[in-house]
């Protein structure tokens, strides 16, 4: 089992070593020890291996991940799983601003709060946060879901597109075309496989909310000619 | 981006490490910001006395003419402490306006960095290592502490443009962002009688403050005010004689971690800023909320926070 102590090995040594797995290579199973805040640890994983971070991490832990999963035992800086293609990413913790922004698929799990911006731009991305997350967060989502134990901060989901978000507390406040939506049989379902696949019990589907665009913004309408 | 930390200390047995601590964690930040550096230190009073700190772009004769001038204005009792470009004059409290009164009648080689009965700032343009080495940082104690590495946007990389900004006795200021009102604040400041040294927004953030303390604020009272008057991008760290305060501007896009132990209060830009001090993996840390002031006070019972 390869591992890397961040104390006395470049980051570059982790990542270069992560990038050069081929097929076929039976090492799998990475260890990560002393982060000490480092950003970019295990960016642009392309195999399917385990990197196990005990620590907490700077920007981008596991941002363009594909394949791998990544379990971080500590908090997560800005922008934790960016533009994460598949792969699961989980961090035991809390994460600042904008996790999983620009995430095209996959599943990111933040066992505790998450900060403003979650799910940024998400554009296929399943996020599920044990927390509360903070404003702006799924601001202009695309698709994928967003899913909220507790509480939502000031405009969620502003100028939304087809991102589903569901959200067990309290919202602040809702963005320009967010709306409560009906939460229906096939939406449940979706919710009980993402808190499955989360493995984050303790709610139940019933339990949540469900939001989404009122899909009023998609076109410019000449009646509001006069905003511009 | 800029990267800032502060330490405010709430057990003494850490204030022989503060100026270490500190500059750890300034260094540690420098590539958020290469172009200059500064630290403010909260030292220890002494009753009755003031420091004043000064820089000097030529420090071989000027800081000859500025001992020459505390003693006319301050007498024998009047010290100078000169370290590279800085010198701290120590002086009866009481002489602090005369001194200062003098060098505006006739302007010398020398400008005040700060004045206070425990502050002083050096700052420099440079990298975090280099000024912290230039100052001794590392040795010098005291009870809080605040930090800046820059990377310029608004103003010129000049020494008097680093950060921290002290525009009030023991007050000073950093920044994280930019401001977009800093102008018409400037001059509103100015019409009620602020002096202004440079261009940059920071320094009208730390007067505004510093005008809002003189009408009788508390500097938590002073930070809410900003909230509704600041216009723009800002993670500030503040520091007073006995105060602390941190405040991020609502839409937070400058990073922020916080820290806090029964031992001390820190700020970073970075979590990485935090990870050398004592007892970091047991701290509660949090990231400050948007719009939300979070103020300590050394003189209110150790470890109780005023976070609104």
């Amino acid at each position: 089992m390869p591992a890397f102590d961040l104390a006395t090995t470049p980051i570059r040594d982790l990542n270069q070593a992560l990038h050069a797995i081929g097929q076929g290579a039976n090492d799998r199973s990475f260890e990560v020890r002393n982060p000490r805040g480092s950003h970019a640890v295990a960016v642009g994983c392309a195999a399917p291996v385990t990197v196990t971070v005990h620590g907490p991490v700077g920007y981008y832990c596991g941002g363009m991940n594909a394949a791998a999963e990544i379990v971080i035992h500590g908090s997560a800086g800005p922008g934790v799983g960016e533009n994460m293609m598949s792969g699961r990413i989980i961090v035991e913790g809390d994460a600042s601003q904008y996790a999983g922004a620009t995430g095209r698929g996959g599943l990111l799990v933040i066992k505790g709060n998450a900060s403003s911006r979650c799910g940024i731009s998400m554009k296929g991305i399943d996020i599920v946060v044990g927390g509360n997350i903070g404003h702006m967060s799924a601001f202009m989502g695309q698709s994928g879901h967003l899913v909220v134990f507790g509480d939502a901060g000031e405009a969620l989901g502003d100028s939304l597109y087809e991102a589903k978000l569901f959200v067990r507390g309290k919202v602040k406040s809702l963005g320009a075309d967010c709306v409560e939506k009906e939460m229906r049989p096939e939406h449940l379902t979706t919710l009980d496989r993402l808190l499955s696949d989360a493995g984050m019990s303790g709610a139940r589907p019933e339990e949540f909310r469900r939001y989404g665009s009122a899909r009023r913004l998609y076109n410019f309408n000449i009646d509001n000619a006069d905003a511009y | 981006m800029c990267g800032i930390v502060g330490l405010f200390l709430k057990d003494r047995a850490l204030e022989d490490r503060l100026g270490a601590l500190l500059s750890d964690m300034l260094v540690t930040m420098t590539d958020r910001g290469p172009d200059s550096a500064g630290i403010a230190i909260y030292g220890d009073a002494v009753a009755g006395r003031s420091k004043v700190t000064f820089q000097a772009d030529a420090p071989s004769t000027a800081f000859a003419d500025l001992e020459a001038l505390a003693r006319k204005v301050a007498g024998e009792s009047a010290s100078v402490r000169i370290k590279d470009t800085h010198a701290v004059v120590e002086l009866a409290t009481s002489a602090v306006d005369a001194l200062r009164d003098a060098l505006q009648a006739a302007p010398q080689g020398f400008r005040i960095m700060s004045t206070g009965e425990t502050i002083e700032i050096y700052k420099e343009t440079g990298l975090p290592k280099e000024v912290v080495s230039r100052f001794d940082i590392r040795t010098m104690r005291g009870t809080h502490g605040i930090g800046h590495t820059r990377m310029a946007t608004e103003s010129a990389v000049t020494t008097l443009g680093a950060h921290p900004f002290s525009t009030g006795p023991d007050q000073c200021l950093v920044h994280n962002g930019s401001l977009s009102n800093h102008n018409n604040l400037r001059r509103e400041l100015s019409r009620a009688g602020i002096r202004f040294e440079t261009e940059n927004d920071s320094e009208v953030a730390a007067a505004y403050l510093t005008a809002r303390m003189k009408e009788g604020r508390n500097l938590g009272e002073a930070l809410e005010a900003g909230l509704a008057d600041l216009d723009g991008f800002f993670t500030f760290v503040v520091g007073t004689r006995t105060g602390f305060g941190v405040l991020r501007d609502p839409i937070a896009c400058k990073p922020a971690v916080m820290a806090e132990t029964r031992q001390y209060v820190a700020f970073g830009s970075e979590y990485r800023a935090l990870v050398g001090l004592p007892g970091i993996d047991d701290a509660r840390v949090w990231e400050p909320e948007p719009a939300s002031v979070y103020f300590w006070d050394r003189s209110a019972a150790a470890g109780s926070a005023l976070a609104a």
